[in-house]
C-alpha cells in the first residue's frame, strides 16, 4: 500500500476528526456495494479502508509515523460484500422483497408489439407472460438426519413455510428442487422452483464413507484379548456383535447392511475400528501382574 | 454453511441485540428451519453491508431501509438487464449485431 495519508487525502498532523470524515466521504464514493458494477471501486475501497484502518488506531498510526511498521493493512475479500451475492440466486429472496416489479417495463414493450407494431411479429402479445425466477436456500441437516432421510420445515421471513424431504443418503452440497416454490410467475406465468442446498453437519461418533459408516469403538483389554460380546451404536441403535477373541487396535469389523440405505440403492455396512483401552484411573493389581508377566517383552516397534 | 444468531454476530462483530433488531426490520432475511436461524454466505455479507453503512457511512435506522430498498431494486433491475442480454447474445446473426448496434447508438446506412 502506498501512503495511507495520501490515499485520504490528509497532512500528516491529521485530527482524528478529519481522518473519519476524509474516510466517511471516500467510502461514500467507493464502496463496492454502492457501484455494484465497477471492479476499480473495489481495489480503491481497499486501499481507503486499509489507510483508515491504519490511520484510526491511534496506537498503529503513532508506530506507522516513527517508522516502525508499513502500511500493508487488513484486506478484505471481495467475496464478503453483498454485491457478490446479490445478483444471483442467493441474492433473489433479497431482489423479490424490495418488490421491484420489472414487467411494467416489459409489459410496455409487449403490448406495444401486440398491437401489430414491428419487430415481433408473430404478435400474440396481448400479455406479458413470464416464468417466476427460482429461489435458492441453504439447510443444514445433523448426521443422523442425513443418513436416515427426514421431513424439515423451512419458514420464510415473509411467513411462507416449506415442508422439505430430505432423502436418506444426502451429502453436503446435494441441491433439491422443489417444483414451483419460487418466485411466483407474472401475468399468469408459471413459477419458479425453490432451490435447497444441504449441508451435512459432522457426528461426533459417526463417520461417513460413501454408504459405509465409519465408528472408532474402544474396548477393553479383557474384550480384546479374550473376545466377548458387546453393545456397538449404529444410526438405528445399539446393535450387539461378537468382539474375536485377540483382537488388538486397529482390528476391523463389519456389521452387514447397517451403514446407510439410500432411496432404490442397497445399504452400506458400517465398519469398527477397534481402539484398546486401558482403564483411566492406574491399576495395582494390573501393574503388579503385566510386571511378573512372563510374556510382557514382545516386539511391536520391529527392532 | 449456516450459522446462528450469536455465531454471526460475534464473526461479524455486531451485537445480538442490533443483529436481532435488522432481522425484526427485515433488513436481514434468514430462513428459519426449526428453530435455528440460518445465515448464508449472502445474508452474512449483507449484514456486514449494513454495520458498514452504519457505522462507516452514517446512515441511520431512518435512513437505512430506504438506502436497502432502493439497493435491491437497482439489483433486481441490473438481474433483469442481464437477462435481457442474455437472450440477446442467443440470437442468431445478422439480429444479434442488429440490436447491439442499435444499442450502442450506431446507425446503419
Amino acid at each position: 500500500m502506498n501512503d495511507p495519508y495520501k490515499i485520504l487525502g490528509l497532512a500528516k498532523t491529521a485530527s482524528a476528526d478529519e481522518i473519519k470524515k476524509a474516510y466517511r466521504k471516500l467510502a461514500k464514493q467507493h464502496h463496492p456495494d454502492l457501484n455494484p458494477g465497477s471492479a476499480e471501486a473495489a481495489t480503491k475501497f481497499k486501499d481507503i479502508s486499509g489507510a483508515y484502518d491504519l490511520l484510526s488506531d491511534a496506537d498503529k498510526r503513532a508506530r506507522f509515523d516513527r517508522g516502525e511498521i508499513d502500511a500493508s493493512g487488513q484486506e478484505r475479500a471481495d467475496s464478503s460484500f453483498y454485491r457478490s451475492y446479490a445478483g444471483g440466486p442467493q441474492g433473489a429472496r433479497y431482489r423479490s422483497n424490495a418488490g421491484f416489479d420489472p414487467s411494467d417495463i416489459f409489459a410496455d414493450m409487449f403490448s406495444r408489439a401486440g398491437q401489430g407494431g414491428g419487430g415481433f411479429g408473430r404478435g400474440d402479445f396481448h400479455e406479458f407472460r413470464m416464468r417466476g425466477g427460482d429461489l435458492s436456500y441453504t439447510l443444514t441437516v445433523d448426521f443422523l438426519e442425513a443418513a436416515k432421510g427426514a421431513q424439515k420445515r423451512l419458514s420464510f421471513p415473509d411467513g411462507r413455510t416449506l415442508d422439505v424431504n430430505v432423502p436418506a443418503g444426502t451429502v453436503t452440497g446435494s441441491v433439491l428442487r422443489l417444483r414451483g416454490q419460487g418466485q411466483p410467475g407474472t401475468g399468469g406465468g408459471p413459477a419458479g422452483d425453490a432451490l435447497i442446498e444441504i449441508t451435512v453437519e459432522a457426528h461426533p461418533l459417526f463417520r461417513r464413507d460413501g454408504n459405509n459408516v465409519l465408528v472408532d469403538l474402544p474396548v477393553t483389554l479383557a474384550e480384546a484379548v479374550l473376545g466377548g460380546k458387546i453393545n456397538v451404536p449404529t444410526i438405528d441403535g445399539p446393535v450387539s456383535m461378537t468382539v474375536p477373541a485377540g483382537s488388538n487396535t486397529g482390528t476391523r469389523l463389519r456389521l452387514r447392511g447397517r451403514g446407510i440405505a439410500p432411496k432404490g440403492g442397497t445399504a452400506g455396512d458400517q465398519y469398527i475400528t477397534l481402539k484398546v483401552t486401558l482403564p483411566k484411573e492406574p491399576d495395582a493389581a494390573l501393574s503388579d501382574f503385566i510386571k511378573n508377566w512372563p510374556g510382557r517383552e514382545y516386539d511391536v516397534r520391529g527392532s | 454453511m449456516n450459522r446462528s444468531l450469536h455465531y454471526v454476530a460475534a464473526e461479524i462483530g455486531v451485537t445480538v441485540e442490533d443483529l436481532s433488531g435488522w432481522i425484526e426490520r427485515r433488513w436481514v432475511l434468514p430462513v428459519r428451519s426449526g428453530n435455528n436461524l440460518a445465515f448464508d454466505d449472502a445474508d452474512r455479507a449483507r449484514i456486514r453491508m449494513i454495520l458498514d453503512f452504519h457505522r462507516d457511512l452514517a446512515i441511520d435506522d431512518e435512513a437505512m431501509p430506504v438506502v436497502l430498498d432502493l439497493l435491491d431494486r437497482l439489483h433486481a433491475a441490473r438481474a433483469q438487464l442481464r437477462a435481457v442480454l442474455g437472450a440477446v447474445a442467443a440470437l442468431p446473426e445478422p439480429e444479434q449485431s442488429e440490436i447491439l448496434r442499435k444499442i450502442q447508438g450506431e446507425t446503419e446506412q
